[in-house]
């Protein structure tokens, strides 16, 4: 197994960087990273509109929503595939498909999750600042989604933990990442097939199993931020309270 | 894009194609669904009795959560049959198929997040509840079956019908060790004919068609157990 490591290890880690394309776990990571970035903007959008005002919105994202999470990721992929070149008009490469992909699909999810943390805050929030004489979107800009964004921090760790796992895989349509990679060693190696899946499953684990860690650790500071907020007592005269001697 | 490809949906060779893929995908859902549950429910008691150190069976439910789903199926696929002594190796290269080595992974991956779901049933169940039910005089088991466990199933079962929903879409993966399922059958029917749009809308069209039956039985599910407690 250290003999697999030692002369496939750069290939597991970046694929053939210095001399092609980047590969590998480093491509695993990227293609995670920019669809959650991507997928943020999407997934808040989805999650103002599921709770809108407006019915005929909220059933539209209602309907996505559903939708997305009826079929399998593996077919979004696919469809992404065949309608990306009839929107961009050029083909686009495996990676960018995985991305656009997982955009769609986490917007759902994702969206899911953020809808979620703008229910669980007190109505009070949206009631108080809209009797302040705060327009809707001002109330959600200032005062509801600061808050709800920072709550669903956790969960949205725990879609990044997703999102990675979801993109092993890209390497069914071809995108050279670490799961394509240990699949091209496989077949070099032949014979010994249980040592690479092994390592890919060990990589995987590594980085997944500190990833959801750290959610936990996150998950504890955010939980113990909203009791300081919300378990301080309220002194009587507010605005003389704080007033240095 | 145009609609004329529809066509193609037509022919019955093809229908039969996408019929033969769903059946696949319905006997590998229920055939894991059916070991993913029992397993699960397995696991619960084995971590609850001791039987094996709670480590072992938190390792186990570890790594089915942190590494992806096709990882498992390839590690089940690929992997296992070269560690198997040589005897059961020839044996598994002549009688088992990729399906058997699919429903392995998936099960054991559903597995491991039923018996989460249902752990956390039975914690959310007061202590009282047991308590209460010993001072009855009832036995143990008699008290984990009528009183305790009744109430976690009930508790727990929202995510349960949740975790059927996700195996049926995972079932997709196993096109990637070349089960004839409809994912595979799609992609097929899209490489032999280039009608990409009818090879796509018609498993969307299934897929969508099962999950929202299930997605219906499990809203039925929650409201009939919302206020039980």
């Amino acid at each position: 197994m250290t003999e697999i490591l030692s002369q496939y290890g750069l290939l597991l880690l970046v694929g053939q960087f210095p001399d092609g394309p980047i590969g590998g776990l480093a491509l695993t990571l990227l293609m995670s990273v920019a669809a959650l970035l991507l997928a943020f903007p999407v997934a808040v959008a989805v999650a103002i509109a599921r709770t809108s005002p407006i019915p005929a919105i909220r059933r539209a994202a209602a309907f996505y929503v559903t939708a997305v999470r009826g079929i399998p990721l593996l077919l979004i992929i696919f469809w992404a595939f065949f309608v990306l070149p009839l929107v961009t008009g050029v083909t686009s490469s495996p990676e960018i498909t995985v991305i656009c992909a997982l955009v769609v699909y986490e917007g759902a999810y994702l969206g899911e999750a953020i809808r979620a943390a703008l229910e669980a805050l007190p109505k009070g929030q949206t009631d108080a600042s809209r009797s302040l004489g705060m327009s809707y979107t001002a109330t959600l800009r200032k005062v509801i989604l600061p808050q709800a964004l920072f709550n669903c921090l956790p969960s949205m760790m725990n879609q990044f933990v997703l999102i990675v796992k979801n993109t092993s895989l890209a390497y069914i349509i071809g995108a050279q990442e670490v799961t394509f990679s240990a699949n091209s060693i496989n077949a070099q190696l032949l014979t010994r097939p249980f040592e690479v899946y092994f390592i890919l499953a060990a990589i995987y684990f590594i980085l997944c199993y500190s990833l959801s860690r750290l959610s936990r650790v996150v998950e504890n500071r955010v939980l113990r931020k909203r009791s300081r907020v919300t378990n301080q007592p309220i002194t009587e005269t507010p605005s003389l309270a704080r007033v240095p001697s | 894009m145009n609609l004329h490809s529809l066509a193609v949906l037509a022919d019955p060779n093809v229908q039969l194609l996408f019929l033969r893929g769903t059946l696949t995908t319905l006997e590998l859902f229920f055939a894991s669904a059916i070991a993913a549950y029992a397993l699960g429910a397995l696991l619960v008691v084995i971590r609850m009795s001791g039987w094996l150190p709670s480590a072992a069976v938190g390792a186990f439910v570890e790594y089915h959560r942190n590494v992806p789903s096709i990882v498992q199926i390839f590690v089940w696929y690929f992997g296992v049959p070269q560690i198997l002594p040589q005897s059961w190796h020839t044996y598994a290269n002549a009688h088992l198929s990729a399906f058997f080595f699919a429903v392995v992974a998936l099960s054991l991956n559903a597995a491991a997040y039923i018996s989460e779901d249902l752990r956390s049933g039975i914690r959310a169940v007061p202590t009282g509840q047991m308590e209460a039910a010993r001072a009855l005089g009832m036995s143990y088991l008699k008290a984990m079956r009528w009183v305790v466990v009744s109430q976690a199933v009930r508790g727990a079962a929202p995510a349960l019908v949740n975790q059927a929903l996700g195996l049926l879409k995972t079932t997709s993966l196993a096109l990637a060790i070349g089960v004839k399922e409809l994912m595979y059958v799609a992609r097929q029917l899209d490489g032999e004919t280039y009608a990409t749009f009818p090879s796509y809308l018609t498993p969307t069209l299934i897929y969508l068609a099962c999950t929202l039956t299930l997605m219906a039985i499990g809203s039925r599910v929650q409201q009939s157990t919302r206020f039980t407690r």
